[in-house]
C-alpha cells in the first residue's frame, strides 16, 4: 500500500522540550480512503497532522509525500476577528486565483450557497466549517486534510457533515485524514482508524479496533461496545466489508505508568 | 493659505494614505502594541543620525527595522505575555533614545518635536520622503495584499495554500517600520500608532469588506490632518495632538453607526 500512497509518514518522533509527544509514529493515507485518527485530548493528533502539512518539522522519521500533492485543509474550529469585514466569498477566495462562479460551485456543493455574500462572522458552526470545506475543495485537493472537523456543531449537523465528507471523497475519489476525539461519528464512516496516545495504540478497521484492548484501555470497555453497537447500526449504510485481514496491533505498553501529553 | 499650512497638509495626507491599509491590518493582526514599541524605538535613530551626521530619516528606517527583526526574535522565543515583553522593549527604546540624545550636546534637538510631532516645520524634502515612502508601501501593500490577508486570516490555512508565511510577516513588520520613520516628523514617537490604528477603527463599522475599510481609514485619516491642522492654526494648539484629536472625535462619531457586517 505504501507505495501508492498520497502521504507516508514513517517513525515520526516530536518532543516539546523534554516532554515526548509523538513517539515512532507511522501513518498513511491512500487514495479514496478515509483514516480516522482517533486519541484522546493531548495525544497528539494535531502534531501529527502539522507535521504530515510540512507545517512543523519533526524530531525524527520521514514524511513522503506523492510528487505534486495537493492538500485541502480544514483546521481546528477558530474565530475571526470581528474587526475584519469579510464576506464569505471573499474568505473562500483567499484560497488561491479563483472566479465567483467557481467559489459558488464549491459553496453549492456542501451546502451553503445561500450565504455566499454574508459576512463569516455570522455563520453557524456547522456552516462555518462548510465554508472551510468549500475552501479546501477549491483547491482540488487529492487529500483532505479535516483536524475536528464536528467541532462546534451539533448532533445532527454532525452527522450531516461526516455524510458530506464520504461524498465528497466518493465524488473526487480524493484521500481523507479526519482528527477526532469524537468516537462514534467519526469512526462509523472510517475505512481505518488510527488510535493515538503519543504512540499508535491499536490501528485498524473501525469494528476491529472497537474490540481492540489496547482501545478499551484507553477509551474504557463500554467505548469499544457502543461502538460495535453504532457500527452495527450503521451498517446498511455502508458497503459490506471485503474479509480483509486487519492490520492491527499492540504495543504491550503500560499506559497508566506512561505520560502521555 | 498660509504655505506652511498647506505643506503640512501635504504631509499629512501623505501619511494617511498609508497609514489606512496598514492601520488596517495592525488591528485586523492585534499589532498595535507592536507598532507603539516600534516607534518608540525611532528616538534612538534619531540620536543615531545626529551621531554620524546622517539623514536621520535613514537612521531612524534603520533603527526601527533592526528593532522590529529583535521584538519579532524576542516574541517568538520569551516565555513572557506579549505585551509585557513589548511594554519591557518599548521603555527600554525610549529610555535609550532620550539618554543617548542627552550625550549630543552640539546640536540643540527640540525634544518635543520628536516625541509629539512638528508637523508644521516640515519643508519640501519632508514632503517628498513621505510620499516617496507611502508610494513604495502603497505598491508593496497591493501586491502583497491577498496572501497577506490570508496569513492574517489564518496562517496554518494561508501555509497549506503555499502563501510563505514568514516572507509575509516580515514584509509586514518591514512596512510598519517604513510608516513609523515616515511619520515620526508628523506625529512623534508617541503618537504615531494613533495615526494608523485610530482611521481604521473609524472606518470598521462603515466597511463591508478589507479593501473598503482600508480605504476609509485613509480618507478618514486624511481628514483628521485637515482638521486638526485648521484647528491648530486657529487656536494656536499643537499640531501632532490636535490630528490625533480630530482622529478621536471621527472614531467616537463611527460609533454611533450600526456594526456592519
Amino acid at each position: 500500500m505504501s507505495a501508492s500512497s498520497l502521504i507516508l509518514g514513517r517513525s515520526i518522533v516530536k518532543r516539546f522540550e523534554d516532554r515526548t509527544v509523538l513517539d515512532h509514529v507511522d501513518i498513511s493515507v491512500a487514495p479514496g480512503e478515509i483514516v480516522t485518527l482517533i486519541g484522546p485530548n493531548g495525544a497528539g493528533k494535531t502534531v501529527l497532522l502539522r507535521i504530515l502539512l510540512g507545517l512543523l518539522k519533526p524530531d525524527g522519521g520521514t514524511v513522503a509525500r506523492k510528487a505534486g500533492l495537493v492538500a485541502g485543509y480544514m483546521p481546528q474550529k477558530f474565530a475571526i476577528d470581528d474587526n475584519l469585514p469579510l464576506r464569505v466569498s471573499r474568505f473562500v477566495g483567499l484560497a488561491g486565483r479563483v472566479t465567483r462562479a467557481e467559489i459558488e460551485a464549491a459553496l453549492v456543493e456542501v451546502d451553503v450557497a445561500g450565504r455566499i455574500d454574508d459576512p463569516v462572522q455570522g455563520l453557524s458552526g456547522g456552516e462555518f466549517q462548510r465554508v472551510l470545506l468549500a475552501r479546501a475543495l477549491l483547491r482540488k485537493p487529492q487529500l483532505l486534510v479535516l483536524d475536528e472537523p464536528a467541532q462546534g456543531v451539533d448532533v445532527i449537523g454532525q452527522d450531516a457533515l461526516y455524510d458530506l465528507v464520504g461524498a465528497v471523497r466518493d465524488r473526487h475519489g480524493c484521500g481523507v485524514l479526519i482528527v477526532s476525539h469524537d468516537l462514534h461519528l467519526v469512526m462509523a464512516r472510517a475505512d481505518r482508524v488510527l488510535c493515538l496516545n503519543g504512540h499508535v495504540c491499536c490501528s485498524g478497521r473501525p469494528e476491529a479496533i472497537g474490540r481492540d484492548p489496547a482501545f478499551a484501555e484507553l477509551f474504557g470497555a463500554r467505548a469499544g461496545e457502543s461502538l460495535a453497537l453504532y457500527r452495527h447500526r450503521h451498517d446498511h449504510v455502508h458497503d459490506p466489508h471485503d474479509g480483509h485481514v486487519h492490520h492491527h496491533h499492540h504495543h504491550g505498553h503500560d499506559h497508566a505508568g506512561h505520560d502521555h501529553g | 493659505m498660509d504655505d506652511f499650512l498647506v505643506r503640512a497638509g501635504m504631509a499629512g495626507i501623505g501619511l494617511a494614505l498609508i497609514a489606512g491599509p496598514l492601520g488596517s491590518f495592525v488591528v485586523w493582526r492585534r499589532m498595535a502594541f507592536f507598532g507603539d514599541a516600534l516607534a518608540h524605538s525611532a528616538l534612538l535613530g534619531v540620536a543615531l543620525g545626529f551621531l554620524l551626521r546622517v539623514e536621520t530619516n535613514l537612521t531612524i528606517a534603520g533603527i526601527c527595522v533592526a528593532f522590529a527583526a529583535v521584538l519579532t526574535a524576542l516574541l517568538s522565543r520569551a516565555r513572557l505575555a506579549p505585551d509585557t515583553l513589548l511594554s519591557i522593549c518599548a521603555f527600554t527604546a525610549l529610555s535609550a533614545g532620550l539618554v543617548a540624545l542627552s550625550f549630543i550636546e552640539t546640536v540643540r534637538v527640540d525634544l518635543m518635536a520628536y516625541l509629539f510631532g512638528d508637523i508644521l516645520a516640515v519643508g519640501p524634502a519632508d514632503i517628498a520622503w513621505i510620499w516617496g515612502g507611502a508610494a513604495v508601501g502603497l505598491v508593496v501593500l497591493k501586491l502583497l495584499w491577498r496572501p497577506l490577508l490570508s496569513v492574517t486570516v489564518h496562517a496554518d490555512l494561508a501555509a497549506v495554500e503555499g502563501v510563505n508565511v514568514g516572507a509575509m510577516r516580515l514584509a509586514f513588520v518591514l512596512l510598519l517600520a517604513l510608516v513609523v520613520a515616515v511619520a515620526m516628523k508628523i506625529v512623534g514617537v508617541l503618537l504615531v500608532t494613533a495615526l494608523m490604528v485610530m482611521p481604521a477603527a473609524a472606518a470598521r463599522r462603515l466597511a463591508r469588506s478589507p479593501e473598503s475599510m482600508a480605504a476609509i481609514a485613509s480618507a478618514v485619516g486624511a481628514l483628521s490632518c485637515v482638521a486638526g491642522l485648521v484647528s491648530s492654526a486657529e487656536f494656536d494648539t499643537p499640531s501632532g495632538p490636535s490630528v490625533v484629536l480630530a482622529a478621536a472625535a471621527f472614531f467616537a462619531l463611527s460609533l454611533v453607526l450600526p456594526l456592519r457586517r
